[in-house]
């Protein structure tokens, strides 16, 4: 593509971006209002934050977000890693077209039906709905991202190294944990993240997969929603927006790094 | 079969088996059932107990009246196409408000473009329903829009955006503006920029070298984005139930009102796997548009 500046190109980016950031800036700024009322500005103050912190049961249902998110993304991951080694290096076995249809087709599923039918199972199994219940649904769908996100970074990958290993007298374990999962870690750790991210932000699927005993953040977040506007969601949503902010800004630089100590690693194997 | 393979295929497999399609089949078979007050709240269920007898009579229980109640209630088609309509029409605006961008990342200098992607991409990694809720401030009736256009003298009134599907509109592409950025960039990006030279060369100028050169090879992209964007439009439960207000019609919030608020299980099914049906012709064509672009990268 050429690369030239033009006034079109420039208007359409700053647009854009104003269109995709204002609204969140609002926000931001208006976490730090004095008054109750959230679109008239009243003068800086932290006081909502200290009512947040003081809430108990946003605090709890952060909490309980939180435990959801780490088991069900870290179970992803296994699973996900699992799946998308089988559709890699699997070769052929029975059932292969409806396995990966099983993988694909939680990502395009409207979240209302992945929900409803999930809770109609529990029920029909009389499982007892409840953290764990939630862990089940999110590890459900969110192995089937963090699959897609190690898949593609599977077939790029030298399949030679592996053969290599077994040649050398690895048994196929002992050649997946020395030489696949190491040159795969950085697509798993960024399915795992994502898989971290999407169970945080669930709120449809958690609904259906909660029952009366558990209530998740964003639960929380759309019942008090629902009543309008308040400066309290705006300083937890603040909180929420620099976690991200910090968090992906840390990820690409990291990443940055890689990629650059990787570069210098070949050129100097390249050069011996 | 050894052991191993075995479990690395079984595991996933059964889980997805367990978690995936049983509970489809539990969604469809509720659908063909009748609603009933008891617990759980439908007719017929499965007894095992009674043997053969308890099979017959639990199959001689199954219906389609659910369906054909739904295409009697004026309601559930009337969502049905207004979930159409809404989902068309926001992919159309976040198409004409996603090009240019793409467009203009994919010709942004190399040093801009890593900054560019980034600032895409992390709206994606915010919470979902804060994005959705920030709008509320903004398109309520003393909102900062209506602040503003009061301020400067673009209307003498308020303007009654929030709670109409104007503001369903605006909250779709808000949010899935990404999922339609993203591939017309991928397009865009791996465009020989010698293509274009070439055509203003032979005498086209850039506006008609833009029609007859980009935006046809851009097209694997357009049509990526657009499914992106209208897929999960159509089934949208939490934009139209926070800024479309009661008067909003989408199926997303038809079916958790029919489940949560009317407890009838059966319908709720019954709009679930006619919304499925809705959805396949898409996502088969999405597939397909995905497979051809697989095929032409290798």
């Amino acid at each position: 593509m050429n690369r030239r500046f033009s006034w079109f190109n420039a208007t359409s980016l700053t647009l854009g971006f104003a269109f995709l950031y204002v609204p969140m800036l609002i926000l931001v700024i208006y976490s730090f209002n004095e008054s109750k009322l959230v679109t008239v500005w009243a003068g800086f103050s932290t006081k909502w934050y200290g009512e947040l912190l003081g809430n108990d049961a946003f605090l709890s249902a952060a909490w309980v977000t939180l435990k959801v998110a780490l088991m069900s993304s870290t179970l992803a991951a296994v699973l996900g890693t699992m799946a998308a080694h089988v559709l890699v290096r699997g070769g052929r076995f029975m059932g292969r077209t409806l396995f990966s249809g099983m993988i694909y087709a939680p990502l395009v599923m409207p979240e209302v039906i992945t929900g409803l039918s999930l809770l109609l199972l529990f029920i029909s199994i009389g499982l007892d709905r409840g953290i764990f219940t939630i862990v089940l649904a999110h590890t459900t769908f969110t192995m089937c991202y963090v699959s897609v996100v190690v898949s593609s970074r599977l077939v790029t990958f030298d399949k030679s190294l592996e053969e290599a290993a077994l040649d050398l007298g690895c048994t196929p374990l002992d050649a997946f944990f020395s030489v696949t999962l190491p040159i795969i870690a950085p697509a798993v750790i960024s399915g795992w993240l994502l898989a971290f991210t999407l169970s945080l932000d669930d709120l449809v699927i958690a609904s259906f997969a909660a029952g009366p005993s558990a209530t998740t953040l964003p639960m929380k977040i759309f019942s008090s929603v629902r009543l309008g506007v308040s400066p309290e969601i705006n300083a937890l949503s603040t909180i929420m927006i620099s976690i991200v902010t910090v968090g992906v800004i840390i990820t690409s630089l990291l990443s940055k790094r890689a990629v650059a100590r990787q570069r210098a690693d070949e050129q100097a194997a390249a050069r011996t | 079969m050894n052991p191993r393979r075995l479990f690395v295929i079984g595991l996933p497999y059964l889980w997805l088996l367990a978690l995936f399609l049983v509970p489809f089949f539990i969604v469809l078979k509720i659908a063909l059932s009748d609603t009933a007050v008891s617990i759980p709240p439908y007719t017929p269920v499965l007894d095992l107990a009674a043997g053969w007898q308890g099979v017959k009579d639990f199959w001689a229980g199954l219906d389609l009246e659910n369906f054909v109640f739904l295409t009697e209630d004026a309601l559930y088609w009337k969502a049905y196409l207004s979930s159409l309509q809404i989902a068309a029409i926001s992919t159309v605006i976040a198409l004409l408000v996603g090009y240019p961008i793409a467009y203009a990342m994919a010709q942004a200098s190399d040093e801009w473009r890593p900054t560019l992607m980034m600032l895409i991409i992390l709206p994606f990694w915010t919470s979902f329903l804060i994005r959705v809720y920030s709008w509320i401030g903004i398109l309520s009736n003393e909102g900062f829009l209506n602040q503003f256009l009061l301020w400067s003298g673009l209307s003498s009134t308020p303007l009654a955006i929030m709670n109409t599907t104007t503001a369903v509109y605006i909250g779709i592409v808000y949010t899935y503006l990404p999922f339609m950025v993203l591939p017309i960039y991928a397009a865009l990006e791996k465009m020989d920029g010698s293509l274009i030279e070439a055509a203003e060369d032979l005498g086209c100028s850039r506006i008609s070298a833009f029609w007859l050169v980009t935006l046809p090879l851009s097209r694997p992209g357009v049509i990526a984005g657009c499914f992106l964007v209208f897929i999960p439009a159509l089934g949208e439960f939490v934009i139209p139930s926070i800024l479309g207000g009661s008067r909003t019609l989408m199926i997303g919030k038809v079916l958790w009102e029919e489940f949560f608020s009317n407890r009838d299980w059966p319908v709720a099914s019954a709009v679930a796997v006619v919304l499925l049906l809705l959805l396949i012709v898409p996502i088969i064509l999405f597939q397909r548009n995905e497979q051809r672009q697989r095929e032409a990268d290798q």
